[in-house]
């Protein structure tokens, strides 16, 4: 109690408070829990003023890490934001979270998040979306919760070259449903797909599959997407949203579901902090897609206006028969992915997409050259590619990072066996002298 | 061809082994403009009383539930884009769904259209 603080009690009002449920102190209050499961300490510093924090910020944002160059993926990467980002989306009409609560009192950001979806339906080439999800791997897992709610049936079947993050929260949104997951393991670092259509039948709902895959293979799921239809189960395309620039969307795929994580689109890498995810449907699914959509109407003078639409698939209105239990969205990271796509065009998402390519071309004809070097990933990649170590991956990171890279991912923590495995990502930050310093640096460490 | 009501305001048409079934005029005045109507699968089996599909109207949506046991043996897929029709013939171009009776004993403990109407009279 020496520095108050926030505080919002005096000891006084706090003994009052005691003396009326007649308890002596307020340690007394957290009797009823086990001594040894009460937080002893919380190992807190003591508290700082205003301006000693802000320096101490500082010097965080001086810090070292800045000077690393990355070359992570894994399904957070460091792409351009351009300042007109931050400009707008910082503007006070737009800064919240959420969708409003009293929504069509706000035309501004119901049409913000109803351009947003416009543009999420042209990047994945499908016929509707919502107002935005949590995150991709939640879109994934909202994604298949809809595959099981159209068809009826009970399985899923998942490729293991999906993120291994995203297939753990599928695993927990799944968990307590009486629900089948079927993992396929990859077969080297590409999707099995004769054990796909071997386990591929009537009473599978959905089949996940991720483009570029987690090891940074480009495919075409066309055939399997053709192959569910058949069995009349629901294909889910989970996406790289700035690869959609160069490759080939879900939807001419044939998928009937595109999903992701929007934070290349805009949002800063911030330690792990809000990204959104996207979940792209056909038209004929949309009475089962969860979350908010906002959708255009005339009002009664004819003029062009915003509201939520299909709100009956919602838990205020259908309560536990809802959709999902989302009842909201990430309204700003949303608007930050839409003011990110309008300010590169058409044309400069190409290009965008286009320079990620490239450069992960010329990373991967470098490093696929050093001697013991070989690539996993032999087929068409994006802007990661997974390389074959001589020795072990992570003490490769480890001697990496203290020369100022971060070389990227090791895969043994995920696939048994692919310890001398790396997935290395390229996007267009990267330098011809910081890919050629990462080439000279692992050339180095590998063949001491 | 016998008509019998239940308590939540769905009717049944008795029709040979099968049962037409819809929702009362009473009960589409109540919900108000309905937009949208979900059809169960034809096979799915309900018990009587238990969920059968779901009707959305503008502000809320409502479950209808099998005034007798039976299984879905047809949907009225007209209501699926003009659900309108529900609004404007609830008795009989908006019918719902048809039904293969499991036990036709149980429309004893529906209402017929007079109790019904006696039914509706004393709600508040």
């Amino acid at each position: 109690m020496s520095r108050p603080g926030y505080c919002p009690h005096t000891p006084e009002q706090i003994r009052e408070m005691l003396e009326i449920i007649g308890v002596d102190s307020i340690a007394d209050l957290f009797a009823v829990i086990p001594p040894e499961l009460r937080a002893r300490s919380f190992d807190l510093p003591e508290g700082m003023s205003e301006f000693e924090m802000l320096a101490g910020m500082q010097r965080l944002a001086g810090s070292d890490w800045r000077e690393i160059v990355p070359f992570i993926g894994g399904g957070c990467y460091d792409h351009i934001i351009p300042a007109v980002v931050d400009h707008l989306a910082g503007r006070a009409e737009f800064a919240t979270s959420y969708t409003p609560y009293q929504p069509e009192c706000s035309q501004g950001t119901l049409q913000a998040l109803y351009e947003y979806q416009t543009a999420i339906c042209r990047l994945t080439g499908m016929e509707t979306t919502n107002a935005s999800l949590y995150d991709g791997g939640t879109a994934l897992a909202e994604a298949a919760l809809m595959a099981l709610r159209i068809t009826g049936r009970k399985k899923i079947l998942v490729d293991g070259a999906v993120n291994p993050f995203a297939r753990e929260i599928l695993r927990s949104y799944l968990a307590n449903l009486a629900v089948e997951i079927v993992e396929i393991a990859p077969a080297g670092a590409t999707t099995d797909r004769e054990r796909f259509f071997a386990v591929l039948d009537e009473e599978t709902a959905g089949v996940i599959v991720q483009n570029p895959s987690f090891f940074g293979g480009v495919d075409d799921y066309g055939d399997l997407a053709a192959a569910a239809r058949r069995c009349g189960a629901l294909t889910i395309v989970s996406v790289y949203p700035i690869s959609l620039g160069l490759l080939k969307t879900p939807g001419e795929m044939g998928a009937d579901m595109a999903v992701g994580d929007g934070r290349s689109l805009g949002n800063p890498l911030s330690f792990g902090g809000p990204s959104f995810g996207f979940l792209a449907v056909r038209r004929e699914h949309i009475r089962n897609l969860p979350g908010r959509i906002v959708g255009e109407t005339v009002d009664r003078d004819g003029r062009r206006g915003f509201v939520l639409t299909l709100q009956a698939r919602e838990q205020h209105i259908r309560r536990q028969k809802a959709t999902s239990n989302i009842c909201s969205n990430q309204s700003l990271c949303a608007l930050r992915g839409l003011i990110f796509l309008t300010a590169l065009g058409r044309e400069g998402f190409a290009e965008l997409a286009r320079l990620n390519y490239d450069k992960a071309q010329y990373a991967k004809s470098l490093l696929g050259a050093i001697k013991g070097v070989s690539l996993v990933t032999g087929g068409a990649t994006f802007n990661e590619f997974t390389l074959k170590l001589p020795i072990d991956a992570a003490t490769v990171v480890e001697k990496l990072l203290a020369e100022g890279i971060a070389a990227s991912v090791p895969l043994g923590r995920w696939y048994p066996g692919m310890d001398s495995c790396l997935v290395v990502t390229v996007t267009e930050k990267r330098t011809r002298e910081e890919i050629d310093n990462l080439a000279a640096r692992m050339e180095e460490v590998v063949c001491s | 061809m016998a008509i019998y009501f239940t308590r939540d305001h769905e009717w049944v048409r008795i029709d040979g082994p099968t049962g037409i079934v819809g929702i009362t005029g009473y009960a589409v005045e109540q919900l108000g403009d309905i937009t949208f109507v979900e059809l169960p699968r034809p096979g799915r089996e309900a018990k009587q009383a238990e969920v059968l599909c779901a009707i959305e109207s503008v502000k809320a949506a409502s479950d209808i539930f099998a005034p007798v046991s039976g299984k879905v043996t047809e949907v009225n897929a007209r209501v699926e884009s003009e659900p309108e029709i529900v609004n404007q013939s609830p008795e009989d171009e908006g019918w719902l769904v048809r039904l293969e009776i499991a036990d036709v004993d149980e429309v004893k403990s529906l209402m017929s259209r007079e109790q019904y109407e006696e039914y509706l009279g004393g709600l508040p």
